[in-house]
């Protein structure tokens, strides 16, 4: 509720930013650790869904991504990922718990966009899951599953980045970008293999 | 005047600028909106001497994010954070205010700069072609989201809300849209940066029912699942369903690709509510399965159609619905800003291949250093993911052109210069309007009020 508040609109997240980031950023950031390992009981919901509202509360109270910004404190919260690329180039990438994968992307200089800034609006972020750890994910909300029916080349195993939150059960997770484009030849032309 | 220019140019350089400012590529881009601004930042990334310029026509930027994305969905307007970096990268310099075709020539860009990119978008949009279109009360969807969203000179559309029926034709998301904006609560669109004449005229608005036609049946509405779900949760309104138009729909829903699946489900589910009474005031009223034949006096007459192969074929049989406005919604198409533009009327595009802009003298041969990316070279379809696709797919062309040598970008090239242009807006003039703006909404509790008028902005700006 305190993040669909939150989450309206830029402007109150600014204004709220401003108003109490500076205090909140402390307690929130001194509790991060502890909420850790005791798996979130942040509005006394059932455990699916609190923690990505938990993190997705965090984020809006740091700046986007700063907190992928931050090293893991210890080598427990240490969560190690490969992206693949448009390209098929792999990163193999250490994030953390918590890590949102769009932002941590972002910090690894990853082509994965984020339009909207993960308030669910666009599909610039639309990858692939390695179908062994689709399980370990949050199910994917009503709201989620609306916009992955507009990105192109939609899988079975697609998700949008910004709605993946790491955490232990994902190391070795391979995450892939979908390739390039459709629409394009708008004049039926078909392109040339190079 | 070109040579007046670059003599003033030359001089400039000669008393100042030092030679490493020149080296590097210079390209230009047209239209600032999202294909633009996406094509700037993967070129500034991939060239690292390139400098590039973007020529808007309007003093403000951001296209379609400003002027066509509904002002109930501000997160999709987060882009514009990712834009503004772009726009702030020391080698991109905005020019606002600066119109192809009027202002500048596509010839004299082209002189000034190694390549140029068209991305200035959609501004027209197609006709039905039936009689009487031309009357007061057909008016595009195009120029109602304008209205609403304060483009300079769609200010005094002055819709008429006074009559309880309005007859939408095409079921895209535009025309949803339109339908949500009509039908939703006016508190609901007093937060958000709805232009204040539209706020006031839409809150005397008599408009009761919206009635969305689509040629085709359910399994081809073009309209998408998060823009239906919108509508079924508006407050207040009531989605009525035809249910002759969902005759042997049920049973097709399993062999369906997901996305029309859901979509398909969420249409029966919401038709399956809607036997329950419901005292709500306001009715959404999508209709399938007819084409537009006559336009009339508070009316508006539909062949019933046919599905054949896909395709929608009218039968003998017509509908009239009523319609004491009627908005046509049935897409977008481009103009052609400049007479050297190689120009496909009929499609309303640019005529490409990849993005690279083909010559005019009708073979399929690419005039090098010109390309095209957005809607103004793939046509008027797509979300703002396919229009950053596609700008990142030019934007690659262009750097592999570039490195392969294709066209020269040896020599020096003077880009356009702001002193030339008195009246351009540059990014720290649009930063004073953007400021502005966004504290003239704070006084009303909306995220900005945006400046309609052009002299307005201008004058704020301190031009």
């Amino acid at each position: 509720m305190i993040c669909l508040l939150f989450r309206q609109s830029r402007n109150s997240t600014q204004f709220f930013q401003k108003q109490f980031i500076k205090p909140a950023q402390k307690v929130l950031l001194g509790a991060n650790r502890r909420l850790h390992t005791t798996r979130c009981k942040w509005s006394g919901e059932s455990d699916s869904g609190t923690r990505i509202n938990y993190y997705s509360f965090i984020l809006s109270v740091l700046q986007h991504g700063e907190y992928e910004w931050q090293d893991p404190k210890s080598a427990d919260e240490i969560v190690n990922i490969i992206y693949i690329d448009k390209d098929g180039k792999r990163f193999k990438v250490q994030g953390k718990v918590g890590d949102n994968v769009l932002y941590l992307a972002h910090r690894h200089g990853i082509e994965m966009e984020g339009a909207c800034e993960a308030s669910l609006a666009c599909t610039t972020c639309h990858v692939y899951v390695q179908h062994d750890y689709l399980e370990k994910l949050n199910e994917a909300d009503e709201k989620e599953d609306d916009l992955l029916d507009m990105a192109p080349f939609l899988r079975e195993n697609s998700r949008l980045g910004c709605q993946i939150h790491l955490d232990k059960t994902m190391e070795g997770m391979e995450l892939e970008l979908p390739k390039a484009t459709r629409n394009f030849y708008v004049d039926g032309h078909k392109p040339k293999p190079h | 005047m070109l040579q007046k220019l670059l003599h003033l140019t030359s001089r400039r350089t000669g008393r100042g600028l030092s030679s490493t400012a020149l080296q590097g590529e210079r390209i230009c881009i047209v239209g600032a909106g999202p294909a633009g601004f996406y094509a700037a930042q993967l070129l500034l990334k991939q060239l690292e001497n390139c400098r590039v310029d973007i020529v808007e026509k309007l003093p403000v930027p951001f296209g379609l994010v400003r002027f066509g994305v509904a002002p109930d969905h501000p997160e999709v307007k987060n882009v514009i954070n990712t834009f503004t970096k772009t726009a702030e990268h020391p080698r991109l310099r905005f020019f606002g205010n600066v119109s192809l075709g009027k202002d500048i020539s596509l010839s004299e860009l082209r002189e000034r700069y190694h390549a140029v990119l068209l991305t200035y978008g959609a501004d027209q949009d197609r006709q039905l072609e039936v009689a009487n279109e031309e009357q007061a009360h057909v008016i595009s969807a195009r120029k109602f989201v304008a209205w609403y969203n304060g483009l300079p000179g769609a200010e005094n559309l002055q819709p008429d809300l006074s009559g309880r029926d309005v007859t939408i034709v095409g079921q895209g998301n535009v025309a949803v849209d339109v339908a949500r904006m009509l039908l939703s609560p006016i508190d609901r669109l007093k937060v958000t940066d709805t232009t204040e004449y539209a706020l006031e005229a839409l809150s005397r608005s008599q408009v009761e029912r919206v009635h969305l036609v689509g040629r085709r049946g359910p399994l081809q509405a073009a309209f998408t699942i998060k823009e239906l779900r919108e509508m079924l949760k508006l407050p207040n309104v009531k989605t009525q369903w035809r249910i002759q138009d969902f005759e042997g729909i049920a049973a097709q829903v399993d062999k369906l690709p997901r996305p029309r699946k859901r979509l398909t489900e969420l249409m029966l589910k919401s038709l399956e509510e809607q036997k329950s009474s419901s005292d709500r005031e306001k009715h959404f009223l999508p209709v399938f399965l007819r084409a537009p034949k006559q336009i009339e006096k508070s009316e508006m007459e539909f062949s019933v159609t046919e599905l054949q192969q896909n395709s929608a074929v009218a039968t003998d049989q017509t509908e009239r619905l009523p319609a004491h406005l009627i908005l046509r919604s049935i897409g977008y198409k481009s103009s052609q800003a400049d007479k050297d533009i190689n120009f496909d009327d009929r499609r309303g595009h640019v005529k490409n291949i990849d993005g690279r802009v083909l010559k005019s003298n009708g073979s399929d041969e690419v005039d090098a250093g010109l390309y095209v990316a957005g809607w103004l070279g793939t046509g008027p379809t797509g979300v703002i993911l396919t229009t950053m696709n596609t700008a990142f797919a030019v934007a690659k062309t262009i750097s592999e052109d570039i490195k392969n040598q294709i066209f020269d970008t040896k020599s020096i090239k003077p880009g356009l210069q702001v002193e030339e242009l008195p009246q351009t807006v540059t990014w720290k003039h649009w930063q004073r309007i953007d400021s502005h703006e966004q504290k003239l909404g704070q006084a009303k509790g909306k995220p900005r009020e945006k400046i309609v008028s052009i002299d307005e902005m201008l004058k704020v700006a301190g031009i």
